[in-house]
């Protein structure tokens, strides 16, 4: 066993696990955040794209322990409870970029650090290339890249927003 | 219209919980004291099972049961079953093999289930199972249903000798015989309908528990159709009695079918929860997913299509040897058969059809639905036929398809249906528009100079949805009939909860099946609640399935809330002191005719449960209604896809440039929901023609067996889709819907496949068309023009 | 997984002194190889030696005609580096076209170059700058590291610490991605110092990274795309898979190496 110690979504957590542990079984099992979800096992599909200090990672490929004294963000984390929403948050549900919401979490954690990398004007091809590692089966996209668009402008209109997540 | 109503974009109400991550899916549930299963599977693709020594991995930490084909023998536990009974042309019953939940004695692809381990955790039911030891003497295999059907091939099961399940056919052969011999022209194809791994980014999972107080079961699963699976579980499969299992599909990420069927791992994690006292749980790894979900389509096919001199099309006929997998999954026999046949006569007018279906055992994962089932194919043979035959005979393949369209309705076709309503003209005419097929020759000539190929495909698709009436599907060898049932129950406050057998994993429900509500009832949108998936609170369901959920479901609503506004207008009689024949119901009032005497929805509501204006007598309390809802017809939803994109002949890769699609899915609920399942079809149908295949190697193995082999569309493999819509309402339910799920699936492998012959001037090339396939093709290409020069 | 314990050491000695004690332990750089391989069930070792609390082994610099890149750098590190876009834009191109963003924040380079997978793009730069290995114990010339599949020049217990890069006048890459893994299906790093051109070709060979020899001599004689025009390599010993027969795989070899120069050409 061995003690970890991060911060998630603004709270320190301490827990003694097992080293094996996955980021993402630690979030999902021990704190309980299901909403980063498990998609497949060779490290593909993006399901569980979380932030650790501010960049996306696959939380199935970075063990718990790995993130000892970070700062983790999961998609529960980008607006409080019954607050407003993330402006990407709130731009897939406009845009309808999800269906069955499963590799929701992960998109939208991914769209927030492709912003975060190259800014609020993003061009169609520049979406597209950058989701390379995140998997949908049910938009076919095409309203994936409208919601990363339109989520990456907002964020600009909301300088505050942003240096806060 | 209200901004909420009928033909309105509205936001979905189901999305606040899924971007917030508060989704609940399967997995996400933890229930106290709950164990992990881990299911040992097969690595052998056939081979008898001579021993299974579990002794070593029961002393391993942690281990609370390995369980056994034997045992779910010695409790009596049925194997799984196959829903619907095709029978030969002989008139024989299908040869269906027994299907365990667990292998006996033999198993028969790599993956199928030889025992499952029951511990504390995950890991230790992994570790254990390691240590499990079965011997196995392994048999030769065979996975290629052609190779399947040869002498001396490997026997799948005992009851099937040549692997063949059933030799069905469809039409009337003579005839169409006859107008082969008179026609002045044939084309003749042979093509292959790739494997397909459904892939829903959820993988499956599965909760069982028993309570042994109440002596009931609760499952909770990954399923598009609880009420079918429980159904299953407790009539044949007989692990629990149906009035004392409960089936919970929370939300559910992704289905296309292969969540439809009733698996081996629900059945043991409902069995197992008893024996060992315990919630059992279990979560498909993505590996095992590849492994043992129902795969979709498999079909090698030669098709023929005869035309008249005036490029008339008079007949059709198929051969065609479906790969149904090892084991009979449980709609798999439908799928080559009545979900395909009965389309190959496409949006055409063909008096003569006739179509033979070998349905073959493998050693591979089962074959089932998935998205389009049987209908993918069938276009696929219609669209490629008579892309082929155009450019034969020398004609605009756009004219030619215009020529041969039915143009009367209904229109009875030779191979069981009766087409009701459509307009195939409008929709291609409005997409060469779209297309700028008129600018389509400028832009291969640009693509040229810069040394690249392009080339413009149709899909000209027809599907048949809805599916559909009991009579008829139960005519056909359904063991099931496939109506909708729905309850409406209006609160004392006049909010609403509709209770529906359609199930949403994905579709949108919560929030299209509400706007119906508001339609109709005139009452806000966040007052109505859509509850589905719970086998507990729904008296019961068909599911979701072959865009059935908006024709059929929401159909049962309708019907639903047509008599909550029958009872509504009694009660508002006794509140007005009005006859109830004076009655009239508009926008969420009642008021009696001629008068502006009138009470709202909600006031009517509380009336309807006070009862102080009528006595128990003359009307009954309450305001709730149900519905069953048996449609006259299956829906033929129909459209046009074009597909534009540009190879480059260096390298093989293939660019789609431009996708147009223009559907005619009667009347929309919503479009941003319509256009959104149409985006997806297409992804789909993109994947299988350019980039999915599912590849079994000859022992057997599973050669894609993860996303590091298995080919799925990326954002960047599509462009954005252009897409409109015509609007023939469907005049055989009361919503005028057709259905919209599956159409680009169904549409776009064709359209696909006829712009990448199209563009290498040539038709060999099957799917999916790789770079490295379309590589070769264009080396063919380029052979092919030295040669003419 | 199967069990391990785990050690976080805060400098190289002491990671190498780990190793030395620690026979089945295995250094856990970024991780993207090694935790799916562990996860998998195909690797086992019973401790994990986390490299990633040494500053020592992170950063890239500048040193006189080299690019000096710490072994813990990440990939999307290299691709956004100043340094690097200026000095051998063709090595941040590279270092962008690996995984995708999520594997490049944590994939290494160290982690890469170690472990020599025949699909990885980094060995392709490598040996076409003719860059050096250095190492806790010495430098080691890329033509001395890549041994074949998935093996290095590297001993048992040694670490690689940095990977120096000479910068080159005229350098690209151009990689054909494999459809389904996006690894490098081939991958074609050229690079021109003074006379001397080298071609370097990953995701091609049954023996992992190697020099295309014909392309450098035809790429002496005149740097330019049409001096391979019709050229690729034999067939013969390219890896055969479901994505590409070894006949397809040496043609885009032709086709990737024809395209980076011309990438290299046109800057
Ligand atoms: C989805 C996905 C896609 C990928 N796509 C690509 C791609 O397109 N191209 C590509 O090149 N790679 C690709 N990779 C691999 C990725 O680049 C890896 O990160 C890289 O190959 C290994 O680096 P790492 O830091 O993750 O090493 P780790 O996984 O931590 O280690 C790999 C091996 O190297 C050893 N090791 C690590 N660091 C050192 C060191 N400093 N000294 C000695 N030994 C060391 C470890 O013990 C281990 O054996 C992909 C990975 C994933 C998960």
């Amino acid at each position: 066993m061995a003690i970890v110690n991060m911060t998630v979504n603004g709270r320190a957590v301490t827990a003694d696990i097992d080293p094996r542990m996955l980021l993402v079984q630690f979030v999902r099992e021990n704190l309980r955040l299901t909403g980063t979800h498990v998609g497949c096992d060779t490290s593909q599909c993006g399901s569980c794209v979380l932030h650790v200090d501010g960049q996306a990672v696959k939380a199935c490929t970075v063990l718990a322990i790995q993130a000892d004294g970070s700062s983790v963000t999961t998609i529960e984390g980008l607006s409080a409870a019954g607050g407003e929403l993330h402006p990407m948050q709130a731009a897939f549900r406009e845009h309808h970029g999800l269906q069955c919401g499963y590799c929701t979490p992960g998109m939208i954690m991914a769209a927030i650090d492709i912003v975060n990398r190259k800014g609020h004007a993003l061009d169609e091809t520049t979406i597209r290339d950058e989701l390379e590692g995140n998997l949908c089966r049910c938009t076919g996209y095409h309203n994936i890249v409208k919601a990363v668009a339109a989520g990456a402008e907002a964020m600009g209109r909301e300088p505050i927003r942003q240096a806060a997540e | 219209m209200t901004g909420t109503g009928i033909g309105a974009p509205v936001r979905r109400k189901e999305d606040q919980r899924f971007i917030t991550g508060a989704g609940r899916y399967t997995d996400d549930l933890s229930r106290p004291g709950q164990a992990h299963a881990y299911f040992l599977r097969s690595p052998h693709a056939h081979a008898k099972i001579l021993s299974i020594d579990t002794a070593a991995a029961r002393a391993m930490p942690g281990v609370v049961a390995i369980l056994t084909g034997d045992d779910l023998a010695a409790d009596k536990i049925g194997g799984l079953i196959c829903g619907w009974m095709i029978h030969s042309k002989d008139g024989s019953p299908m040869k269906a093999g027994p299907h365990p939940a667990l292998a006996q004695g033999k198993v028969r692809y790599v993956g199928d289930h030889v025992a499952v381990v029951i511990a504390d955790t995950y890991a230790q039911a992994r570790d254990a199972a390691e240590a499990i030891e079965v011997a196995y003497e392994v048999l030769p295999a065979v996975v290629d249903a052609r190779a399947a059907q040869k002498a001396g091939a490997p026997q799948v099961h005992d009851v099937a000798d040549d692997n063949t399940v059933f030799r069905w056919h469809l039409g009337d052969k003579a005839s169409t015989d006859a107008a082969f011999a008179r026609a002045a022209h044939v084309t003749k194809i042979d093509l292959v309908n790739n494997r397909l791994v459904p892939n829903p980014m959820e993988p499956r999972a599965a909760v069982g528990e028993y309570d042994p107080g109440n002596e009931s079961y609760t499952l909770f699963t990954t399923s598009q159709n609880p009420h079918v699976a429980r159904l299953v579980l407790s009539a044949f499969i007989g692990v629990a009695p149906e009035h004392k299992l409960r089936v919970i599909a929370p939300d559910v990420g992704g289905g296309f079918g292969s969540k439809i069927f009733i698996y081996a791992e629900e059945t043991v994690c409902v069995w197992a929860a008893r024996k060992v006292g315990r919630p059992v749980r279990w979560t498909s790894d993505r590996t095992e997913a590849f492994l043992s979900d129902a795969h979709g389509r498999d079909h090698a096919t030669h098709a023929e299509l005869a035309m008249d001199e005036n490029g008339k099309i008079i007949g059709l006929r198929a051969q065609t040897i479906a790969n149904l997998g090892a084991y009979l999954s449980t709609f798999s026999s439908s799928v080559p058969t009545y979900l395909y046949a009965p389309l190959l006569s496409g949006s055409y007018d063909i008096p003569a059809i006739y179509a033979e279906v070998d349905g073959v055992y493998t050693n591979t994962a089962p074959v089932d639905a998935y998205r389009g089932a049987g209908r993918p194919e069938a276009t696929f043979v219609v669209e490629r036929l008579v892309e082929v035959a155009a450019r034969e005979l020398g004609m605009d393949p756009a004219k030619f398809r215009k020529r041969n369209y039915v143009k009367r309705f209904p229109h009875q076709t030779p191979v069981i249906m009766t087409y009701d309503a459509g307009d195939y003209g409008a929709s291609m005419d409005k997409a060469l528009e779209l297309a700028d097929y008129k600018g389509f020759s400028r832009r291969k000539r640009e693509s040229a100079r810069r040394g690249k190929l392009r080339g413009i495909g149709f899909s000209s698709y027809i599907e048949a949805c809805g599916i559909a009436p009991s009579q008829a599907v139960g005519s056909l060898g359904a063991g099931v009939g496939l109506w909708e049932s729905a309850e409406v129950r209006v609160n004392p406050t006049g909010s609403i909860e509709v209770l529906t057998g359609s199930h949403s994993h994905g579709q949108g429900h919560e929030t299209t099946f509400a706007q119906l509500v508001c339609d109709r009832l005139g009452v806000p949108i966040e007052n109505v609640i859509i509850v589905h998936g719970d086998t507990d609170k729904v008296q019961f369901g068909m599911g979701t399935y072959g865009s059935r959920s908006g024709a059929v479901g929401m159909s049962a609503i309708a019907k639903a809330i047509d008599k909550v506004i029958v009872k509504g207008k009694k009660v508002a009689a006794h509140v007005l002191e009005a006859a109830e024949a004076d009655i009239e119901f508009k926008d969420g009032k009642f008021t009696v005719a001629g008068t502006d005497r009138g009470v709202g929805f909600a006031d009517v509501a509380l009336q309807a449960y006070i009862a102080h204006k009528f006595s128990g007598q003359d009307l009954e309390p309450g305001l709730k209604e149900g519905a069953f809802y048996d449609p006259t017809n299956f829906t033929f939803p129909a459209g046009v896809h074009i597909c534009e994109l540009e190879i480059d002949p260096d390298t093989g890769v293939t660019t789609i440039e431009r996708w147009t699609a223009v559907d005619d899915f009667g009347v929309i609920i919503n479009p941003m929901i319509v256009e959104g399942q149409v985006h997806g079809g297409i992804a789909q149908g993109v994947g299988q023609a350019l980039h999915e295949g599912a590849i079994y190697d000859e022992s057997g193995q599973l050669v894609t067996a993860s996303f590091m082999d298995y080919r799925m569309p990326r954002a960047a493999d599509l462009p954005s889709f252009q897409v409109g819509m015509t609007v023939t309402p469907c005049p055989s339910n009361p919503l005028g819907i057709k259905g919209c799920g599956e159409a680009g699936a169904i549409a776009a492998p064709a359209a696909v496949m006829n712009a990448i012959t199209d563009a290498l001037g040539h038709e060999d090339i099957a799917m999916p068309a790789t770079p490295q396939a379309v590589w070769r093709a264009a080396q063919k290409n380029a052979a092919m023009r030295v040669a003419a020069e | 997984m199967y069990a391990f314990t785990y050690h976080k050491p805060s400098s190289v000695r002491q990671a190498a002194a780990m190793l030395a004690k620690n026979e089945d332990a295995k250094l856990l750089a970024g991780g993207h190889t090694l935790l799916p391989t562990m996860k998998q069930r195909l690797a086992s070792p019973s401790a994990l030696i986390d490299l990633g609390a040494m500053p020592e082994l992170k950063g890239i610099e500048r040193k006189g005609r080299s690019v000096v890149i710490g072994a813990m750098t990440r990939h999307g590190e290299v691709a956004e580096s100043a340094v690097v876009r200026e000095a051998i834009p063709g090595l941040a191109e590279l270092a962008e076209l690996i995984g995708d963003p999520h594997v490049r924040h944590r994939g290494t380079i160290g982690g890469s170059v170690a472990n020599n997978d025949p699909s990885a793009d980094y060995p392709a730069a490598l040996l076409a700058l003719d860059a050096t290995v250095i190492t806790n114990k010495r430098k080691i010339a890329a033509d001395e590291f890549f041994q074949g599949l998935f093996v290095t020049a590297l001993e048992e217990g040694e670490i690689v610490t940095k990977v120096s890069f000479p910068v080159a006048q005229k350098a690209a890459y151009a990689k054909f991605r494999n459809p389904a893994s996006r690894y490098a299906l081939a991958g074609v790093f050229v690079a021109k110092r003074g006379s001397d051109v080298r071609v370097a070709v990953t995701g091609a060979s049954e023996n992992g990274v190697f020099r295309w020899t014909a392309a450098e001599e035809a790429l002496k004689a005149r740097f330019t795309a049409k001096s391979l025009e019709g050229m690729a390599p034999s067939p013969d010993g390219m890896i055969g898979d479901i994505h590409a027969d070894s006949a397809y795989r040496a043609h885009l070899v032709g086709v990737m190496a024809r395209r980076a120069v011309q990438a290299a050409t046109s800057r």
